[in-house]
């Protein structure tokens, strides 16, 4: 059992109430759960859609086709119609639409006179269209009927009730005219507890779960997210969340919180990274740990807002004057964006050095189903000094201090004793002042780079590897992609012997001591990579840092991401 | 209780002569006064001759980014409240390159006391007109005569109720003194824009210039009139106003963040215990 729902209609009609509603329905029921939001850059009008996808087996991308639309307005019928697979159904309103559709396909339901009827209010219509959908499935009312509760439980117990009435009499009606639903009906899955969260939530909460204390930002789709979600548990968890005037400011503020001895973290998007850039390389400089989530839309400039793409790897990786470290991760899932969000404060605070969690719009706004986040798995070490740390130490404390790592102690201002910490933008000397002759410099970019750099390496693990261990065919994928080519991959795997590999540490890249997947690549004998972006970006990564060429792309940069019918076609002509 | 000694820092990379040898031993003047330690004050600058201050001076210190002072200063302030935190800055790295900074930094109001080194003039880039440069000067950069209205940061300031404003000048440190214990002290965000002669890059603005222009608010100044010291703030000329303009007694930026009154930022323990039921929330 594999379903497609797509929610369809205008900005402000209250999409992702429905479909967030239905998708933690089918959650909370057992099904996995995967959705994904198509909206434009407005607040009214236009056309949106939220897709979830609930399967008894795990699913983690969106399908072209549909098994049920929920058509809130008539553009959704006319564009989404032929998505919708022939056994499947069109639930629409008529009377609101001023239309009347013939076929099997589609169900009349009068979301509005019904909302009127018995809620006394046309507004608990998308109650009523809510209700319709599990109707269909015959999938019963008890989480839906929770949900209502609790979102409307500041709006007393009649408001509560007559959209419990409005979620019955939708429910009841989707059943008694739906003659062919009895064949449609959606299997009692297994008992069993998910959870469901969408990537920037993951980030957020991964955050939180590595002691980030202060976050600043300005807002910025798709990065928003992350901003609204720790704000949202600021006062639970005593954070400092601060929208700042401008990126500027924000990566400032994030340099000038963790240099007083605070885990910061700073988002954006690329034009909002853009501003930042100058501030990355003060990190760089000033040996601040500092982590950076830049959630990708398309571009150049504002480009496409509500979008995705992979279009930034590249600037990621380059900007920034000067030559100093950093570590790149691209999750795969929301899951990967938690662990590895609790990587980049480690590594941060572990080199002193600045981590980006780069991610899109698409993973940053999908949610996903898991069995559950394992907090054993994470990793919390306080690099920081502290005034215990420096009890009985006679020796002037040295913020950049030579030493064998390159890593130097991290004081924190006013908690180690009296030691006094020095930070400078200018290149400085072990004390942290200014300096200009070459012995120092020398010595400071072989601490600052050139030693730190061999060690993050032994940090980053090899790329994963999914589907036949020694693959004819590999798929080549980073960061979003993940989701789609892994369902690709068990598509094709009857039949051929095909692989995955996918990398979420994106840079540096690991060592092969361990895995040797250049090796295995050169093994295979068709290696395709697959990017959300027009110019191949990570393959050229490759290429640089490992000599290896992947001559074979597959390349999506319309502003969507893959889905499994489109990555298929593209693949089949290779195939 | 400290000495000018225990502030004691490099020795200055400054011309001779320069107004900002006064503002720097000022500083250590007014903080040692006030029997504040070292290790209880971050200075935080930007880039310029005034942003090179904070070598000069024993206490912690980041010295950033070009026109960044503020949004350091500001969310360190916010890390850990229990710090002193002292931004300094040339006229051109917070009214030019920063400005944006100072305007927020007023309205945010942190209780953190910012020194501008007003020398009408870039130093440290040899000479273009700064925002405060008057209209008319010929510099190398600016060779019709700088073509823009100066920047007057103290109406700027008053208007938008910051809440703490005042001028100095580098030529009479007593005064100077007593206006830095006072912003050192002021519950909020306190400016106080300092005139600086740079002797190698303005010829105009030079101490004698000054002495014969500076005069002291008078005693019965009300600083918690907002009109009259916006009168105050305009006048520049032959006669050049100094001491504290404005004050107004309003929440700070810390008082206001509920999540720091009990323990500084910094000084919070982490524990996972903590964030257990989180993904409670998600189910
Ligand atoms: C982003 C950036 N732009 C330009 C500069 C070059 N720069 C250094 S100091 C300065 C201006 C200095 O003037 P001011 O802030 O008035 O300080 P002063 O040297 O006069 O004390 C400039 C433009 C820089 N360091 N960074
Ligand atoms: S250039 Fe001007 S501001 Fe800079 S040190 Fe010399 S006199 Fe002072």
């Amino acid at each position: 059992m594999d379903y497609t729902l797509r929610v369809g209609g205008e900005a402000g009609q209250g999409l992702q109430t429905i479909g967030g509603a239905l998708a933690k329905i089918f959650s909370r029921k057992g099904y996995y759960v995967f959705t994904h939001q198509d909206y434009m850059s407005r607040i009214r009008g236009g056309h949106n859609f939220y897709q979830v996808r609930f399967s008894d087996r795990k699913v983690m991308a969106s399908r072209e086709i549909v098994d049920i639309l929920l058509a809130l307005d008539l553009n959704t019928v006319e564009i989404h119609k032929n998505s919708v697979k022939e056994e499947g159904f069109i639930l629409y309103d008529s009377e609101s639409m001023k239309k009347k559709f013939e076929g099997p396909q589609f169900i009349d339901i009068p979301f509005r006179k019904i909302a009127l009827d018995v809620g006394k209010n046309s507004v608990m219509a998308n109650t009523v269209a809510t209700g319709a959908v599990l109707g269909l499935l015959d999938l019963g009312l008890d989480v839906l009927n929770n949900i209502l509760r609790m979102t409307f439980k500041g709006k007393g117990e009649e408001i509560i009730e007559k959209n419990i009435a409005c979620a019955e009499a939708g429910y009841n009606y989707a059943r008694s005219n739906c003659p062919r639903c009895e064949a449609f009906g959606a299997p009692e899955p297994e008992a069993r507890k998910l959870l469901l969260i969408d990537g920037v939530q993951a980030i957020g909460m991964g955050a939180l779960a590595s002691g980030c204390k202060f976050y600043s930002a300005y807002p910025m789709s798709p990065s928003t997210g992350i901003l609204n979600y720790l704000a949202s548990r600021a006062e639970e968890y005593g954070l400092v969340i601060e929208q700042a005037e401008d990126e500027i400011s924000a990566i400032n503020m994030a340099i000038g919180a963790s240099f007083t001895g605070v885990r910061s973290m700073t988002g954006t998007s690329g034009g909002g990274f853009s501003l930042m850039v100058e501030g990355l390389s003060l990190a760089g400089i000033t040996e601040t740990p500092l982590v950076l989530a830049e959630m990708q839309r398309p571009g150049p400039a504002t480009g496409l807002p509500t979008r995705t793409e992979q279009g930034d790897l590249l600037f990621v990786l380059h900007a920034g004057h000067g030559e100093f470290p950093r570590v790149i991760f691209e999750p795969g899932t929301p899951e990967q964006a938690f662990y590895l969000t609790n990587k980049a404060f480690e590594l941060a605070e572990k080199y002193q050095i600045p981590v980006f969690i780069q991610s899109d719009q698409y993973l940053g706004e999908s949610e996903w189903t898991f069995e559950n986040f394992d907090l054993g798995r994470l990793i919390y070490n306080d690099y920081r000094i502290r005034e215990k740390d420096l009890e009985g130490t006679t020796e002037e404390y040295k913020r950049y201090r030579y030493t064998d790592t390159g890593v130097s102690p991290l004081a924190i201002p006013g908690e180690a004793g009296k030691h006094l910490v020095v930070a400078d933008s200018d290149e400085h000397d072990e004390e942290g002042h200014i300096i200009e002759d070459s012995e120092t410099r020398i010595k400071m970019v072989q601490k600052r780079l050139l030693k730190k750099l061999p060690l993050i390496k032994k940090e980053i693990e090899a790329p994963l590897l999914y589907g036949d261990p020694s693959p004819e065919v590999v798929l080549v994928g980073h960061g979003s992609t993940y989701g789609v080519i892994r369902e690709i991959v068990d598509i094709y795997s009857k039949d051929r012997k095909i692989a995955m590999m996918h990398f979420s540490q994106i840079y540096p890249f690991s060592e092969r001591d361990r895995f040797d997947y250049t090796e295995l690549l050169k093994n295979a004998d068709l290696v395709i990579s697959v990017e959300n972006n027009a110019t191949g970006q990570f393959a050229k990564l490759m290429r640089t840092e490992t000599g290896f060429e992947i001559t074979h792309q597959i390349l999506k940069y319309d502003g969507r991401p893959f889905t499994i019918e489109n990555l298929k076609e593209e693949l089949n002509a290779y195939l | 209780m400290p000495t000018s000694e225990d502030y004691e820092g490099q020795v200055p990379a400054w011309c001779p002569g320069c107004g900002n040898f006064q503002i720097l031993s000022t500083i250590k003047q007014a903080l040692v006064e006030l029997d504040i330690e070292p290790w209880e004050v971050l200075v935080v600058s930007g880039i310029g001759q005034a942003g090179k201050l904070p070598h000069y001076i024993k206490c912690h210190t980041f010295n950033g980014l070009h026109g960044r002072t503020l949004p350091v200063a500001t969310a360190a302030k916010l890390a850990n409240n229990s710090l002193h935190v002292i931004a300094v800055a040339g006229d051109g790295d917070c009214y030019a390159e920063g400005g944006n900074h100072f305007l927020h930094a007023i309205r945010r109001n942190p209780n953190i006391s910012l020194f501008v080194h007003n020398n009408q003039i870039y130093g440290l880039t040899k000479g273009q007109a700064s925002p405060t440069t008057a209209k008319g000067t010929h510099t190398p950069a600016q060779p019709f005569g700088y073509l823009a209205h100066p920047f007057n940061p103290l109406s700027l300031a008053i208007s938008q109720d910051c809440s703490f404003v005042a001028r100095g000048f580098a030529g009479d440190q007593e005064h100077l003194k007593e206006l830095m214990k006072a912003a050192i002290t002021h519950r909020g965000f306190s400016l106080i824009d300092i005139l600086q002669p740079c002797v190698t890059f303005n010829k105009v603005n030079t101490f004698k210039w000054y002495r014969e222009r500076v005069y002291k608010l008078e005693d019965d100044h009300d600083p918690y009139n907002q009109i009259k010291a916006f009168e105050k703030a305009l006048e520049w000329g032959d006669r050049i106003p100094n001491g504290i303009f404005y004050k107004s007694d309003k929440e700070t930026l810390e008082e206001m963040m509920p999540t720091i009154h009990e323990t500084p930022l910094v000084r919070k323990k982490f524990s996972l215990e903590d964030i257990k039921h989180e993904i409670e929330k998600f189910y």
